[in-house]
């Protein structure tokens, strides 16, 4: 089955990018395809390369890089949101595209299954 | 308040897109970017409806006013929905009652519907978007 993923809430405040993360990971292990997640809201946040976390914890944005690394899903932040919280192309970790909202509807439009990830 | 040319995602398929407006219209960004999505949804030629239910219901209220808050008052967005053929918007009839709202208190026509009539609703929907 194809999943489209829509992740609403920035990193570390909230676990719905964690929790959509590990739903995508795990869709993939089991054999489905996650051919895009787009970032909305303050989920665009979840884009930027910057952040610094502890040692210990785990990496938000470098973990969505690298499954964009390993199974080529696309990750792309809403431009409009993007451009209201200071995210742009150069601060964006390896994997994000920023692109619109077009991106959000076709992947209703085309996928078996968009979930979304928010409070 | 977004391009409104008519886009395409090229395979001519038409879904039923619901949109769940669960939010107070400020307080939190969803209602604004939100309708966002809505329009560029209608822009795609899919079929549209917006449910409003829990505070999303006051998204709905006359005369908001948001000079004090300083922000941006979005809510005559509500009324140009029609003109981008979205008329399909029903309100939940328990949260318009807990709030005591009636349709009168609306700047836009709506179709007020029971839990059970909201639940066919969704059940007949291929995508349910939450803000």
């Amino acid at each position: 089955m194809q999943f489209g993923i829509l992740v609403n809430e920035g990193p570390y405040t909230h676990q719905s990018s964690d929790t959509a993360y590990l739903f995508a990971r795990t869709a993939i292990e089991k054999g489905h395809t996650v051919p895009r997640v787009f970032f909305y809201h303050d989920g665009v946040n979840n884009s930027t390369r910057l952040a610094t976390p502890p040692q210990d914890d785990r990496n938000v944005s470098a973990r969505w890089s690298k499954l964009a690394a390993d199974h080529g899903v696309d990750l792309v932040v809403c431009v409009a949101a993007a451009q209201r919280r200071g995210i742009n192309d150069d601060v964006l970790a390896p994997g994000f595209r920023i692109s619109g909202l077009g991106q959000l509807v076709e992947m209703g439009i085309q996928y078996d299954r968009l979930v979304t990830f928010g409070d | 308040m977004s391009d409104m040319d008519d886009m395409d995602d090229g395979s001519g398929i038409v879904k039923k897109f619901m949109f769940l407006n669960r939010k107070a219209p400020h307080g939190t960004v969803y209602a604004l970017e939100g309708l966002e999505v809505v329009l560029i949804t209608a822009a795609f030629d899919q079929d549209v409806s917006m449910v409003f239910t829990d505070d999303g219901v006051f998204q709905l209220m006359k005369g908001i006013d948001t000079k004090g808050i300083e922000v941006k008052d979005f809510s005559k967005t509500y009324r140009a929905l029609e003109g981008y053929d979205i008329e399909k918007l029903y309100v939940d009839q328990a949260s318009m009652d807990a709030r005591g709202l009636t349709e009168d208190d609306l700047i836009v026509d709506v179709t007020v519907l029971s839990v059970d009539e909201m639940a066919n609703l969704m059940a007949e929907q291929d995508v349910v978007i939450s803000f």
